[in-house]
């Protein structure tokens, strides 16, 4: 009698060539076009889903990292409060103090640091006569387009200034030049930022976006400025850069200790590009995980369909295990043949999803070309795997039934 | 060449246990051409399954070439059955996904043949039961005689030493019946031991040595003591 193994993984008896079993499995898939094309239809839109679905998990999470990294990945963000193990900041419950113009500068004495930014950013309206225009307003400190190699179109930058009072001079973005000057030279000429009266000192080359947020729309201030428009007592962030190489671990250890310096205490978050990354990957990742189980459904109810196949197959087909015992037959061949059409199903409808799911993401990026969609191998590879699994696991029954069949009841059957 | 003592088949129906076979005992030589016939229910098949193994005997012992098959495991029966036995049924049982050519080719794809030998062993057959036009017709493109014939040519194309057939002419016309029962006398002739279960009178008379069961036991056998 037939012990408990799996009869296939016994192959070294068997005489049979595994390519002549692979034919003959082949010929009763095809055989019965439709309703093998049905079952693997199933399988395949599993496949398809997880695969779509992990795409653009994968997609998404690549768009962010660059989107992080464009600036460069030496960044670390100090923002004012504590974040404890609730992610609320502690600056609700104690007195935190806000991040000065001062911190900024303090923090350019930190070992490796090469600029140190500080931001508040903000919309207002900009008006330019009677063109009005409601934008970003990104007050930052003088060194910020060398921080994050914003580079100019004409003029300069913020000028070094006063700290406190410096004077009212702005940059525009390429989009808002173009919508408030069309072709006039923007240089020397005068605009509201918020009811303010600013002189134009610079015009920058197009960035992109970040994030959403369309940098050339924008209109560039000096911080101190910012603080007043959008009546703020401290800044957003002070973004620290540091040399190339540098070790990561220092440069936080040198910011932490002037910002504690200064403020007599930890009342400030510091984070670095990495850790945003790696904080985000994560997220994205467990997404990524849950809609490809979402998707995994779909490869069960698959298996569902190929279960239900090949039972039905074996009912029909039993005057053919009858003749194949007769003629030689043993049981576990048997076996191996059912198993190895469930397998063939469910590895040409995993197949063939793959293909689909290629197909789909490759004609929407076509189509729309910033779409984030990335066919991750892994999963792509994972999904085929379960497949064919999933096909041996539903087929096992069905070919077990067969193989347990008696040959002449068999034979003589319906 | 088979011998057959004391040999009991027992089955299960119910509470009840129904005997197909009460202490038969046979000697078939190499060969021999023999009918088995008697009513339904006498047991007859039951001995051609217990001759083909595709059944074992509750009791007694079966040699096949000498050799003790009757308590065989499953995968060495299976063995024996692809070397020494060629079956012809009623109903042809081809598969009719496969060609003519493939169908015969069954047996030695299971026993591994190369994919040549397979081919002209194939081809040979086929051509010595008239087929040669056939090869690549699936068999709902066959007559009915044309099928049992490729069946024909799937049982020996092992080159078996017993052929068993249950009754090949059962599903034919009078004429088809006449060629294929032509057609398994001539491979007789060459050498196969044959051995026909039927209803047909007509038919079981035509072998040299008549069996005949009633009740599981062997109520009439015409071989000639010796």
């Amino acid at each position: 009698m037939q012990p408990g193994l799996i009869p296939c993984l016994r192959w070294p008896h068997a005489k049979m060539l595994i390519r002549d079993i692979l034919r003959f499995t082949t010929q009763s898939v095809v055989s019965n076009r439709m309703r093998s094309s049905l079952t693997a239809l199933s399988i395949g839109i599993g496949v398809t889903t997880v695969v779509l679905l992990t795409s653009i998990g994968e997609g998404v999470n690549q768009y962010i990292v660059e989107q992080f990294t464009q600036f460069g990945t030496t960044v670390l963000a100090v923002q004012p409060g504590k974040a404890n193990t609730l992610g609320i900041s502690a600056g609700v419950l104690n007195s935190v103090r806000p991040l000065s113009l001062q911190d900024a500068i303090a923090l350019k004495r930190a070992p490796y640091v090469q600029y140190s930014v500080p931001v508040v950013s903000g919309i207002a309206p900009v008006e330019n006569g009677g063109r009005q225009r409601t934008v970003n307003v990104i007050a930052v400190g003088p060194d910020f387009n060398l921080a994050f190699k914003f580079e100019l179109a004409t003029g300069s930058f913020l000028a070094e200034d006063e700290l406190d009072r410096p004077r009212a001079v702005a940059v525009l973005g390429s989009t808002l030049r173009q919508e408030l000057f069309s072709s006039e030279a923007p240089i020397g000429k005068r605009i509201r930022v918020g009811g303010e009266r600013y002189r134009i000192v610079g015009v920058m080359k197009p960035k992109g976006e970040m994030l959403g947020i369309d940098l050339d729309d924008s209109v560039y201030i000096p911080a101190a400025r910012g603080l007043e428009l959008f009546n703020r007592e401290g800044l957003h962030e002070i973004d620290v850069v540091y040399q190339d190489g540098a070790p990561t671990a220092e440069v936080i250890a040198g910011v932490t200790r002037i910002m504690m310096a200064r403020h007599g205490g930890e009342d400030f978050t510091i984070t670095s590009q990495q850790q945003m990354l790696d904080a985000l990957g994560s997220i994205i990742g467990v997404l990524t995980f849950a809609v490809a189980a979402l998707g995994g459904i779909s490869l069960l109810v698959g298996g569902v369909g190929i279960f239900t196949i090949m039972t039905i197959a074996v009912r029909e087909r039993t005057h053919e295990i009858g003749l194949l015992r007769a003629i030689g037959a043993p049981r576990y061949r048997i076996t191996q043949l059912f198993l190895g059409e469930a397998m063939v199903l469910a590895g040409l409808g995993g197949a063939g999803g793959l293909l689909l799911a290629i197909t789909i993401v490759v004609i929407t990026t076509w189509i729309v070309p910033n779409f984030p969609a990335q066919i991750p191998l892994l999963y792509a590879s994972l999904s085929e795997i379960t497949a064919v699994t999933i096909g041996v696991a539903a087929g096992l029954m069905p070919a077990r039934r067969a193989a347990s069949l008696v040959p002449l009841e068999a034979l003589r059957a319906g | 060449m088979i011998k057959l003592r004391g040999i009991c088949r027992n089955f299960q129906v119910g509470d009840q246990i129904v005997t197909a076979l009460n202490h038969v005992d046979l000697e078939i030589q190499h060969g021999e051409y023999i009918s088995i016939m008697g009513p339904s229910g006498s047991g007859k098949s039951t001995l051609l399954n217990i001759l083909g193994l595709l059944d074992r005997p509750t009791e007694g012992t079966y040699w096949l070439n000498k050799k003790d098959v009757s308590q065989l495991e499953e995968r060495a029966l299976a063995e024996q059955r692809q070397k020494n036995i060629g079956f012809i049924f009623q109903f042809f049982h081809l598969i009719p996904r496969l060609s003519a050519r493939e169908n015969v080719e069954l047996p030695m794809l299971l026993a591994g043949k190369s994919a040549n030998a397979r081919r002209e062993r194939s081809r040979d057959v086929l051509k010595s039961m008239g087929l040669d036009d056939r090869l690549n017709h699936r068999p709902d493109q066959l007559s009915g005689g044309e099928r049992q014939r490729v069946a024909i040519g799937r049982a020996i194309v092992m080159e078996p030493a017993v052929l068993l057939a249950d009754e090949p002419t059962g599903n034919l016309d009078s004429k088809s019946g006449d060629e294929v029962i032509q057609v398994i006398e001539q491979l007789n002739q060459e050498g196969i031991s044959l051995i026909v279960v039927t209803h047909d009178p007509e038919i079981g008379k035509r072998a040299d040595r008549h069996l005949t069961l009633h009740d599981g036991e062997v109520h009439h056998d015409t071989k000639k003591r010796l």
